[in-house]
């Protein structure tokens, strides 16, 4: 874990900060309301929580432009919040209904939505990576100054597609800002059990590529961080490398007892949990009241309240749709 | 009508794609200054300048995330794999990516990719590089598999590929390149999915792909010297392929063979075969006969590489053992 909670001051005025924190606290929430749902039997398949990371989605997503892409790995529902998809639109894909953002076919793992750019949520580990690539090479061919932002696990950093992809990116100066959300683990296995050298930056300056280690639970230290990486990538200089640290407070997925790690070690992140940090300092700082944010995690509980009310109430998939969208002459 | 050699045909095809198609751009391995391994890009780098022609790492997962994102973002990217066996470093990239992409975003993202590969074996470089796994390909549904075997029918079908707005794998043979056959000079098209009858005959119905549409008419111009008239259906593609004009040449002939490369196990041939029982069974006098090749690596040696697919000789003899029954 890089530092403490570390808060410098901030340029940003108190809309925007107390805005990060209600994105923050909607995720959290939304995730607590699918965990329930799921133990319901209301969401099928895995489901991956991201009770933890919010502030790496929040503090990176914010400084994009609407019209760069994003795509993900298959913990996805916090980057696609984020993003500004709807909880409605979110939880009903969960729920395997016809108003999901992926029209109930892709589930957790798979949520697309073009009108936000949001190319996707993927569940191959590292398998969005090449393609991103390709996102960004249609930018440069058109001489097109956005980005695309990719977000994936340190664990996505063992596949081989991650060097081929890197490499590839750094050699074309690809404009993609590649998020590494460092949370320790690849499903239950340690970072320093599974690569030779854990230092992870240390892997992009061999591709020549700029990168910083920053503190992932700090939404503050994310934005700057992917401030200056958007800065860099859009100026055409190609690539960026950040990584992250972070700590997911849940299991791997739903179907995970969490058998590899302690209850300390877990305490001990739980202390830096990015919300609760960062609700703190909006109070400490002045830049809002504690009624203030109880009163937006109230308005939160009743949007996602609402999100599960409209995924249940809403259609299946009909059995037409089975064959649509394979093709273009199926759709 | 202009005679071209099937590598001709393949370089004609994309240079329209290149000149009509800003969106259009090839990637690949050595398809630079190299001018393609096997010089359908010869020129290219030159004619259509390094944006166009991208010259890639040795990379193929990469290579076709690039096709697949690029595809995505409203390009019209043509990824060479320089042989298929190289495209198993890229599965991961076709099958769970490009395939799936158009269903799991419940139609919101396309993937209008193109991927131009080499199969087949007879060209003495063994096992690794000798495979015939296109069928493989064929059994992904978001996949389409297109598999020319004459000149004209690469010309017309890459015409007609780079239209769509789906994945496909375009396959082309190695020991095709430099066959040659009549291409019209007036512009046409050939619609993917739609076999074609190469050789008409009213005795025996040989259903193939890629090459095996050249063994088999030769099979089939020997044993109409002995007056067996040999019907050759070339299926062109593999996904989607054609059941009705099959189906219709079983009717007319009531047997069937189906000749492939591909090791018999597991070969597409047998869902043809699967079909044609099932549609055809009352028009059949006899058992739907399969001819692939030896489920064996393909070996080095030539004394041995030789045995491995089926060759005219082959083709005869299953016929001739069909109607002995």
């Amino acid at each position: 874990m890089s530092t403490k909670t570390i808060k410098k001051p901030t340029s940003l005025d108190d809309t925007t900060l107390i805005d990060f924190y209600r994105q923050m606290a909607l995720l959290r929430v939304f995730e607590e309301r699918c965990a329930e749902q799921y133990m319901l039997g209301k969401i099928r398949g895995f489901v991956h929580l991201y009770i933890g990371q919010e502030a790496v989605a929040v503090g990176a997503i914010s400084v994009l432009q609407k019209d760069d892409y994003v795509t993900t790995h298959y913990r996805d529902h916090g980057h696609a919040l984020a993003r500004g998809l709807t909880p409605n639109s979110v939880m009903a894909e969960l729920f395997g209904k016809s108003t999901g953002c992926s029209k109930g076919m892709g589930g957790s793992m798979h949520l697309f939505d073009a009108p936000s750019n949001f190319a996707g949520g993927y569940a191959i580990v590292a398998g969005h990576l090449p393609l991103t690539n390709g996102l960004a090479f249609a930018f440069k061919y058109n001489n097109d100054k956005r980005l695309v932002a990719t977000f994936f696990g340190d664990g996505a950093l063992n596949e081989g597609e991650a060097h081929e992809v890197m490499n590839m990116a750094a050699l074309w100066k690809l404009p993609v800002i590649f998020v590494c959300e460092n949370n320790q683990y690849g499903m239950g296995i340690p970072l320093e059990d599974s690569m030779a050298n854990p230092k992870l930056t240390e892997m992009a300056k061999a591709y020549g590529m700029p990168s910083a280690k920053v503190d992932g639970m700090n939404v503050l230290a994310v934005r700057d961080a992917t401030e200056a990486a958007v800065k860099h990538v859009r100026a055409g200089n190609g690539p960026y490398f950040l990584e992250f640290s972070t700590y997911r407070f849940r299991g791997h997925s739903m179907a995970d007892p969490v058998l590899y790690r302690t209850k300390e070690e877990e305490g001990k992140y739980r202390k830096l949990d990015p919300i609760l940090t960062f609700g703190e300092w909006l109070i400490s700082n002045k830049k809002a009241t504690q009624d203030q944010l109880d009163k937006i995690n109230l308005a939160i509980e009743y949007i996602v309240e609402e999100s599960v009310k409209f995924a249940d109430e809403s259609p299946f998939p009909k059995i037409d749709d089975l064959y649509k969208n394979i093709y273009a002459e199926t759709t | 009508m202009a005679e071209l050699s099937y590598r001709e045909a393949m370089a004609k095809a994309l240079r329209e794609g290149l000149v009509e198609d800003e969106r259009m751009f090839i990637i690949g391995e050595d398809i630079g200054p190299y001018g393609g391994p096997y010089a359908v890009t010869a020129g290219f780098l030159d004619e259509f300048g390094p944006k166009r022609i991208v010259e890639s790492p040795i990379a193929e997962s990469a290579m076709v995330g690039i096709g697949t994102g690029s595809a995505m973002a409203g390009l019209r990217p043509v990824v060479e794999i320089m042989t298929i066996n190289f495209s198993l470093l890229a599965l991961d990239q076709i099958v769970n990516h490009a395939a799936k992409i158009r269903y799991m975003s419940g139609g919101q993202f396309t993937v209008p990719l193109i991927v131009r590969t080499v199969t087949g074996g007879g060209a003495g470089l063994a096992a690794t590089h000798s495979q015939n796994l296109e069928g493989w390909y064929a059994s992904v549904p978001g996949l389409k598999v297109v598999i020319p075997a004459t000149p004209h029918d690469a010309l017309g079908l890459f015409r007609s590929v780079r239209k769509e707005t789906d994945p496909i794998m375009f396959i082309e043979h190695i020991l095709l390149y430099s066959t040659r056959g009549e291409v019209k000079d007036d512009y046409y098209e050939i619609p993917i999915g739609k076999a074609d009858v190469k050789r008409e005959g009213k005795d025996f119905s040989i259903i193939a792909y890629s090459r095996m549409v050249n063994v088999s008419i030769a099979a089939a111009d020997a044993l109409s010297k002995e007056g067996i008239g040999v019907e050759v259906v070339d299926l062109r593609s593999l996904r989607p392929w054609d059941r009705d004009t099959v189906i219709q040449s079983v009717r007319k002939t009531g047997r069937a063979l189906v000749v492939e490369e591909v090791w018999q196990t597991g070969g597409f041939g047998g869902e043809i075969a699967s079909a044609i029982q099932h549609e055809a069974f009352d028009d059949l006098d006899g058992p739907v006969a399969r001819l692939g090749g030896l489920d064996v690596p393909t070996p080095y040696s030539m004394s041995l590489e030789r045995l491995v697919a089926p060759t005219e000789a082959t083709v005869i003899e299953a016929i001739r053992k069909e109607l002995a029954r």
